[in-house]
């Protein structure tokens, strides 16, 4: 069953296009990855999701209610969890939750309960009552996703979940969307940068640059379409034209002194490939990931994306450290 | 539907009421504070003039108690509504504002919050009235009343602007040209009569907190240049005027 049908959706921000028509139908259930280089557009478009930006064109039904006509049904239906923390530093964890509930009409009778529930799952309880503002960087984070999914929506959008978190804490926030969103049945739609987490938690990955998707598919087929192994080799003078009419072969790219081959089965063909190379320096293989794909489709490095946005995003929190002094 | 919607949006209102009413219990410096400064304008000010100046016969120190509670209520409210300036910045709004609650109901909701924290303020200031002998303790709860719609007009101005300014520059630009001119414009601490040149006469009558303060001179000291309801009328209207515009810049708020 489709939970989010999206039909030709465009934005378009004075004469900027930041998004060109989407067409995208995700089922319920599903954990759906939206990747894409800075500025391709992702933000707008879960921001459209949301109900937050108001599409130029197109449409857009969640949860079997239009996200233009009607707005308020789709609040209800869906979470958010923000790029940067949204949380009201000058109250309690519990406190935040129960501001969420009053907002989104959770009856008085099961408030309390659903509140205990959340604080449960994300392991916050014994922190419940203190201000969120003495709160680690990983439980605001655990915090926000369980306001999220407070009130039950049937999608949960996550922007950018774990950026400015560190390894550790970003796993285990990983576990805990993984949990939250297997106990509720939630549809979890996120952004990230981060390729290897994409893989392992997504069902389906959509690739969006320059306001388009541009790929589609669960992230073994997209690895898959990669055409195999990738193997590099140093070697001074290596016989390009000999490697390229190997059968197995499907790319050769020269970068420097290494070349980049990327074959079919490399386990059974590489003494085959090596004895025709002469003087090879260093030789390395792998498979394939996530990160070459995107490459591949995009022109560009996520991960360098990544770093950027990571010190953009420390510098805020800076900014924001000195104003409260 | 019609039911479910005004119920919903009702507990929508109560929510961000109840936010506001945790925040100012939390932050006793302010509330310290707030009662604090119309204290020494009292008693530092007040006294300190009031040695060598009274007006008819009652002393300049009770004469202004009146005005410095409309202080009270002017800083308090339009503070408490250029607030979400911050509040946007911080995002702390963000999650608010993303709710299945229309805007209106939001901006109601910040109104009544911010108007509750002015009165628990006026009202820690007339639990000092005793010290002023020529107020008449009968005629607080019409002051109360009087007051309570002024902060509702100037609740509704502080978020209206609030809306409108994207950096916390502009405070200070309000508060020399806005709010400081209203207080020093109201009659608060001086008799508005033929004395005054013209010009300051007519600034004054245009101001419509002039008729706050005459209305809580009325009713707490029985001196009063307009009667009840013309005070009253007026600043009706002016809290109504800026219910509708705070309300339709609110909604438009980004």
């Amino acid at each position: 069953m489709a939970i989010i049908e999206i039909r030709s959706l465009t934005k378009t921000f004075g004469k900027i296009q930041a998004v060109r028509g989407i067409d995208l139908t995700i089922e319920k259930g599903e954990i759906f990855g939206l990747l894409g280089p800075n500025g391709a557009g992702k933000t707008t478009t879960i921001g459209m999701l949301c109900t937050i930006v108001r599409p130029t064109s197109g449409q857009c039904i969640i949860a079997g209610f239009d996200i233009a006509k009607h707005p308020t049904q789709v609040r209800r239906k869906v979470g958010i969890v923000f790029q940067d923390p949204t949380l009201d530093t000058i109250l309690t964890g519990r406190e935040n939750l129960q501001l969420h509930a009053r907002l989104y009409g959770i009856p008085s009778s099961v408030r309390n309960l659903w509140i205990e529930e959340m604080l449960e799952l994300v392991d916050l309880r014994e922190r419940a009552d203190d201000l969120t503002k003495t709160y680690s960087g990983g439980m605001k984070r655990r915090l926000e996703l369980a306001r999220g999914l407070l009130h039950r929506p049937a999608v949960l959008f996550l922007d950018e979940p774990t950026l400015g978190l560190d390894p550790q804490t970003r796993a285990r926030t990983w576990e805990y969307i993984r949990k939250m969103a297997q106990k509720e049945e939630t549809t979890v739609v996120l952004t990230t940068h981060y390729m290897e987490e994409a893989e392992a938690m997504c069902n389906r990955i959509g690739i969006i640059d320059a306001g388009r998707i541009i790929a589609l598919d669960t992230p073994e087929n997209m690895i898959d379409t990669m055409g195999g192994d990738i193997v590099a080799i140093a070697a001074p003078e290596p016989p390009l034209d000999k490697i390229r009419s190997l059968p197995y072969v499907s790319q050769v790219k020269k970068a420097g002194d290494t070349i980049e081959i990327t074959m079919k089965s490399a386990h059974l063909h590489l003494a085959e490939l090596l004895s025709l190379i002469p003087a090879i320096i260093s030789v390395e293989m792998r498979k394939p990931t996530l990160s070459d794909v995107f490459i591949k489709l995009t022109g560009r490095d996520i991960q360098v994306d990544a770093i950027e946005n990571g010190e953009s995003w420390v510098d805020s929190i800076a900014r924001y450290r000195q104003r409260g002094k | 539907m019609n039911s479910d919607f005004i119920q919903r949006e009702l507990l929508g209102i109560s929510a961000v009421w109840w936010r506001e009413f945790k925040v100012f219990w939390r932050e006793k410096s302010r509330i310290v504070s707030s009662f604090v400064q119309p204290m020494m304008w009292l008693f530092l000010f007040g006294s300190g003039i009031g040695a060598s100046i009274s007006v008819g016969d009652v002393n300049y120190r009770d004469y202004i108690y009146p005005g410095i509670l409309t202080m009270s209520v002017i800083f308090g409210s339009v503070f408490f509504g250029l607030y979400i300036i911050w509040d946007r910045k911080l995002d702390v709004l963000k999650a608010v504002l993303i709710a299945p609650v229309t805007r209106i109901s939001i901006f109601f909701g910040k109104v009544i919050g911010g108007c509750t924290d002015v009165l628990m303020q006026v009202l820690i200031l007339f639990a000092f009235s005793f010290l002023f002998p020529s107020v008449n303790p009968w005629g607080i709860p019409l002051a109360l009343l009087i007051l309570l719609i002024t902060s509702i007009a100037l609740v509704s101005l502080g978020l209206a602007l609030g809306s409108l300014l994207e950096s916390l520059e502009g405070f200070q630009v309000i508060s020399s040209f806005l709010i400081f001119p209203l207080f020093f414009l109201s009659g608060a601490l001086f008799p508005v009569d033929e004395r005054l040149p013209s010009w300051l006469q007519a600034m004054v009558k245009i101001n419509p907190l002039s008729y706050t303060v005459d209305g809580v001179r009325g009713a707490l000291l029985g001196i009063h240049t307009y009667p009840f309801y013309i005070d009253l009328g007026i600043i009706t209207l002016f809290a109504g005027t800026m219910l509708a515009l705070g309300s339709i810049l609110f909604s438009r708020m980004k």
